[in-house]
C-alpha cells in the first residue's frame, strides 16, 4: 500500500521559509499571491496488512512535530 | 564530578563541550555512542551536544531524540539527573518532548554565527545558580533552526514558572519573548542555543559560558 503523508505548519506559526518564498514569487513578477506556507511530503510504501493505527502513531511519534506540525494521511 | 557527552553521527560541538566539563570537573567525560542504550554509572550531569545530528534529516534533532541512548537520557532526566542540552541538543531534547516548544528555521533565514548578550532569566537551578539574575553575559551562538516557538498558553506558562533561563538581549533569530534558553519544570533540563562551552578560557573571549558549568559542579558538591 501507498501513503503520502503530508505535514503542515499549524495556523498560527509563522513560516519563514514560506515568507522567503513568497517574496522571491513577487520579485519575479508573480502578482496577486497573498500567503505561501511550505509543508513536507513523505511517501511511504507499507504493507497492506498496516493499520490506521500505526500510521498515526508513525506520524505522532516521528514524521510530524505536533508541537508545531499538523498531518494528513492519504492512502493510494 | 564524572559526566558524560553524548555523541550523534553529526555532531560536531561533542568534543568541545568535553573540553570544557574536562577543564571544569578535572575528570575526562565519558563520550556515549547514540546507538548504546545505557549511560555510564556515577555520573554527576549528562551534555547533549550541538551540532547536525543525521544532518538535520526530517527535522533538526528529530532521528537524535529516537535514538536508542536518547531513551535513557529521557529516564535519567526523569529520575533528576542534570540535562544540559546545547545547540542542536536544545532542538533534541524539545524533540525527546524533556522541553516544551520546538526550535524553525531563524527568522532571518540566515545562519547566525556571532557572540549575543544574553540576559540571564532565572538563577535558581544549577544551571544558573553563578549568574545573577538579569546580569548580562556574552556567549556566542551558531545556528540555522534557532527560532523558538511555543504556544501562548505554554509561553506564558514557562514564563510564569520562571523557567526562561536566558533571553536574546538583541535581535538574533526571531524567538518567541526572545527565549534563548529554557527549563523544565523540575529544573534539572535546560536547553540553550547559545554555546557556553565556547566561553570557557579568557584566551577565547570571555568566561561567561565557564559560570554554567561552575555552577552545575557546585550544586552537585563534587
Amino acid at each position: 500500500m501507498k501513503l503520502r503523508i503530508f505535514v503542515t505548519l499549524k495556523p498560527g506559526v509563522l513560516d519563514p521559509q514560506g515568507r522567503a518564498i513568497h517574496h522571491a514569487l513577487g520579485s519575479l513578477g508573480f502578482a496577486g499571491v497573498e500567503d505561501v506556507r511550505a509543508g513536507k511530503l513523505i511517501e511511504m510504501e507499507v504493507a497492506d496488512s498496516t493499520d490506521d493505527a500505526a500510521i498515526d502513531s508513525m506520524c505522532q511519534k516521528l514524521l510530524a512535530n505536533t508541537v508545531i506540525e499538523n498531518y494528513r494521511i492519504e492512502r493510494l | 564530578m564524572k559526566t558524560a557527552v553524548i555523541v550523534f553521527p553529526g555532531s560536531n560541538c561533542d568534543r568541545d563541550l568535553a573540553v570544557a566539563l574536562g577543564a571544569v570537573t578535572g575528570v575526562r567525560p565519558t563520550m556515549v555512542w547514540h546507538g548504546d542504550t545505557a549511560l555510564p554509572d556515577g555520573i554527576g550531569m549528562v551534555a547533549v551536544p550541538g551540532g547536525f545530528s543525521y544532518g538535520d534529516y526530517l527535522r533538526s534533532g528529530a532521528i537524535a531524540a529516537r535514538s536508542p541512548i536518547m531513551r535513557a537520557v529521557v529516564d535519567a532526566a526523569g529520575a533528576g539527573l542534570p540535562v544540559l542540552g546545547v545547540c542542536n541538543g536544545f532542538q533534541v531534547l524539545t524533540e525527546a518532548g524533556l522541553l516544551p516548544g520546538a526550535l524553525m528555521r531563524n527568522a532571518g533565514l540566515n545562519f547566525v554565527c556571532r557572540d549575543v548578550a544574553l540576559t540571564v532569566g532565572a538563577t535558581d537551578t544549577g544551571f544558573t545558580r553563578g549568574y545573577t539574575p538579569g546580569e548580562t553575559i556574552r556567549i556566542p551562538v551558531a545556528h540555522h533552526d534557532g527560532n523558538y516557538v511555543a504556544d501562548d498558553a505554554t509561553l506564558d506558562r514557562i514564563e510564569g514558572d520562571g523557567r526562561v533561563a536566558f533571553r536574546y538581549a538583541e535581535p538574533v533569530n526571531g524567538s518567541a519573548r526572545a527565549i534563548a534558553g529554557v527549563l523544565n519544570p523540575a529544573g534539572n533540563v535546560l536547553g540553550m542555543m547559545p554555546h557556553p562551552e565556547r566561553k570557557i578560557d579568557a584566551a577565547h573571549g570571555g568566561t561567561d559560558g565557564r559560570r554554567l558549568f561552575d555552577g552545575l559542579l557546585a550544586m552537585v558538591g563534587a
